[in-house]
């Protein structure tokens, strides 16, 4: 083996640093899925009728699809009727707010790094924190609320605002889109809800931090954000998941809305349980996640970081339907070990001088599988479409893999779409260098890695992007010997 | 300083360097040439400690410890320094931000506190005369698109910002241009003290009008078949090596 391989692998050996996983008295649904579990979870959450009779249209949609075969990845078939569908903790009285929640709840959170604690927290950034199948709290609720925003979890905002959701819920990602995302319609648990009225610029980052504890459990939450007329909103949203030896699955499903000269701004850091080193355990992270520029001059922008789950299926897309609408897709996946990725974004022009553009950022260390998969559809109105791809693909090691799937479907002859791709590796005579300088094997790689997806980690939030610089360090860590 | 006895390394199972000795004190500049093939670059690689090569035999002692048992990066830290005849170009990252990397894992090797973004920023004002070097070029992904001679005066700049206490330059003149070549060696002349040391790995005569050696080395075959002053060099540059290739290989022969 030579020497840069035998680097890597010693650097992408790195144990999962949010692995442990506390006990709490939870209230569950009973294993399996059925009409009866729906209706259980529907009680539970003490949903309106029509949001019943959606969950149900929804099952009965999902019974009739099958599970898509299409993306790069392999796993063992799901066993759904081995699942749990919620699971809470139990908290005897609910919880008016934040001084009323369970401090050990908060601890799970405290010891990821997130205050909930207001006084405490950065200034800055409001968190909505969801734990398993339920939210726990919501920061700086009432100093948003001055403004009109709404921010809080989706069962609350079933519960007060239930016109906005009905107007809302499946508008982007309809219940029958995809086996995923019909199968979160139906046993959706809870997520994040965020609305910007007209004309407001929301002054602070809403984030959500999501955190599965539970075991034999299924997350599926679902997180709608409505941007209203010239609103402004930036969201971030955070994962992890403890070390188990089962894989576990995550079908969250998240929606956009942008009315005209609205912008949102979308950034995810997602550092699910990637499995251990022989690849056993991990997340199945199967997500959709789509923003519809309805107004004019609106753009939405996704920003994502993967460092973690056992297999990612996940494509944030923008349908840019808006004339003089802007996407944006922003991401860096990183795969180690046996995880395997297939993540891209589809880019649907449907409105006149709408733009479109996509930087894809693969790093494979490992034996992992890595694919970008990526849609630019022109439609026939869309005049003068622009879009321009750039995928890039970094390999450490020879027994990882890169995958680029790029489908251009153009009916406009007005449109002009670029695609760019490239594959590199680090090379041994980078790290020499690197190491001739005085700088060690391990921050070499660093160096060279966050180099690579600088333009991308450019686009988070300034506390974000230097928690992703640290954790793309650490997923890779151990890669290189 | 530096000690080199009998050194012998190969790559991939053929020997390149078959009996190395040299010893290189405080103060001296010492210039190694010799002709295609003869081993000057795998010298540089192996004191720098390049990993495709193997050393099967000798030693090599750097101010009292032993530099073949040291990681690549320790000896950097120890004050050995080459400055490469092909610069890599790694995207994305400032040479700014490289260096900052670098100096401050050399300090604290050393036991000194790390620098703070002003305190390296000054030091790097002032080191950035030394090879007329442009600020825009250090904020610029390292060595990528640059031309031949900013590569090489970002090799001396670097030097200049380790501070080494051994500085190996191989082939820093190929593909400089005269201007170049004169601003290079500028810096190196400047870096140049009672208490380091330097070896110039060179083809030709030329770098040596301005780097001027105190000792020249001819390496013919993987070893110094003769050594001299600067009067050697001189001797080279008019006659060629094949003198000194016939001599040898009739040697050998009888």
């Amino acid at each position: 083996m030579s020497k840069d391989n035998q680097i890597l692998e010693e650097f992408t050996s790195k144990e999962y640093e949010h692995g442990w996983s506390v006990n709490y008295e939870a209230d569950e649904a009973p294993l399996g899925l059925n009409e009866d579990i729906i209706k259980w979870i529907s009680t539970k959450k003490e949903e309106p009728l029509w949001l019943l009779e959606w969950r149900l249209k929804a099952f009965k949609a999902w019974k009739t699809m099958a599970e898509p075969s299409w993306a790069n990845v392999t796993y063992p078939k799901i066993d759904l009727q081995s699942l749990r569908y919620y699971s809470a903790p139990k908290q005897s009285n609910k919880p008016k707010s934040l001084d009323e929640v369970d401090p050990e709840l908060l601890q799970i959170y405290e010891r990821l790094g997130i205050n909930l604690n207001e006084q405490k927290k950065l200034q800055g950034i409001a968190v909505d924190a969801v734990l398993d199948s339920v939210s726990v709290g919501t920061t700086f609720k009432a100093t948003l609320s001055k403004l009109g925003i709404i921010f809080c979890s989706f069962s609350e905002a079933v519960k007060e605002h239930p016109a906005l959701v009905k107007k809302y819920l499946g508008s982007v990602v309809p219940m029958t889109d995809n086996y995923y995302a019909a199968l979160n319609s139906a046993v959706f648990s809870d997520g994040s809800f965020c609305y910007i009225p007209k004309g407001v610029r929301c002054p602070m980052e809403l984030s959500t931090y999501f955190r599965i504890n539970a075991a034999n459990t299924g997350q599926f939450e679902r997180t709608l954000i409505v941007a209203e007329d010239e609103a402004y909103v930036s969201y971030l949203e955070g994962c992890t998941a403890p070390q188990r030896d089962e894989n576990q699955l995550h079908a969250a499903v998240v929606e956009i809305y942008a009315a005209k000269n609205a912008e949102v701004k979308y950034s995810t850091v997602q550092n699910w349980f990637p499995g251990d080193k022989n690849g056993k355990g991990g997340i199945y992270n199967f997500v959709t996640k789509r923003g519809i520029c309805a107004g004019d001059y609106s753009k939405i922008s996704w920003t994502q970081v993967e460092t973690g789950s056992a297999v990612t299926w996940k494509y944030p897309s923008c349908i840019l339907k808006g004339d003089h609408s802007i996407g944006e897709f922003y991401s860096v996946a990183v795969t180690n070990n046996f995880q395997q990725a297939d993540t891209g974004t589809k880019m649907i022009h449907i409105g006149k001088n709408t733009k479109s553009r996509i930087v894809s950022k693969g790093i494979s260390a490992g034996k992992s599988q890595n694919s970008y998969r990526g849609q630019v559809q022109v439609m026939k109105r869309a005049d003068n479409a622009r879009n321009f791809s750039q995928c890039d693909s970094l390999l450490m090691g020879d027994k990882c893999g890169a995958h680029t799937f790029p489908y251009i479907d153009i009916n406009n002859s007005s449109a002009k779409v670029e695609h760019e791709a490239t594959t590199s590796k680090i090379g041994e005579d980078q790290l020499f260098y690197c190491n001739q300088r005085g700088i060690s094997t391990e921050d070499a790689v660093a160096l060279i890695v966050n180099g690579y997806a600088k333009e991308v980690l450019n686009q988070l939030p300034m506390e974000f992007a230097v928690e992703a610089q640290k954790l793309l360090a650490l997923t890779l860590e151990g890669s290189v010997g | 300083m530096l000690s080199i006895k009998n050194l012998h390394a190969s790559i991939e199972g053929t020997p390149i360097l078959r009996g190395i000795n040299l010893e290189v004190k405080a103060g001296e500049i010492h210039a190694i040439m010799g002709p295609n093939g003869s081993g000057k670059s795998t010298l540089a690689s192996v004191l720098a400690g390049r990993e495709e090569y193997e050393v099967t035999e000798g030693e090599v002692i750097f101010k009292g410890k032993d530099l073949l048992e040291l990681a690549p990066e320790d000896r950097a830290r120890e004050g050995v320094f080459l400055a490469f005849q092909y610069p890599v170009e790694i995207p994305g990252v400032s040479s700014t931000n490289f260096l900052r990397t670098a100096v401050n894992q050399v300090r604290e090797y050393r036991g000194l506190e790390a620098l703070d973004a002003v305190k390296f920023l000054t030091m790097m004002k002032e080191k950035m005369k030394l090879v007329e070097i442009d600020q825009k070029l250090l904020s610029r992904s390292l060595n990528e698109g640059f031309s031949g001679g900013e590569k090489k005066r970002n090799e001396i700049f670097q030097m200049a910002m380790l501070d080494p206490t051994l500085s190996i330059l191989d082939e820093t003149d190929s593909g400089l241009d005269i201007d170049a070549l004169r601003i290079v060696s500028n810096g190196v002349n400047q870096l140049k003290s009672k208490d380091n040391a330097t070896i110039v790995v060179t083809h030709y005569q030329r770098l040596l009008d301005y780097i001027v050696p105190d000792f020249v080395h001819v390496l013919y075959k993987g070893r110094i078949v003769k050594s001299g002053t600067k009067d050697l060099a001189l001797e080279l540059e008019e006659k060629g090596y094949d003198w000194i290739k016939e001599a040898i290989d009739s040697e050998a022969t009888v």
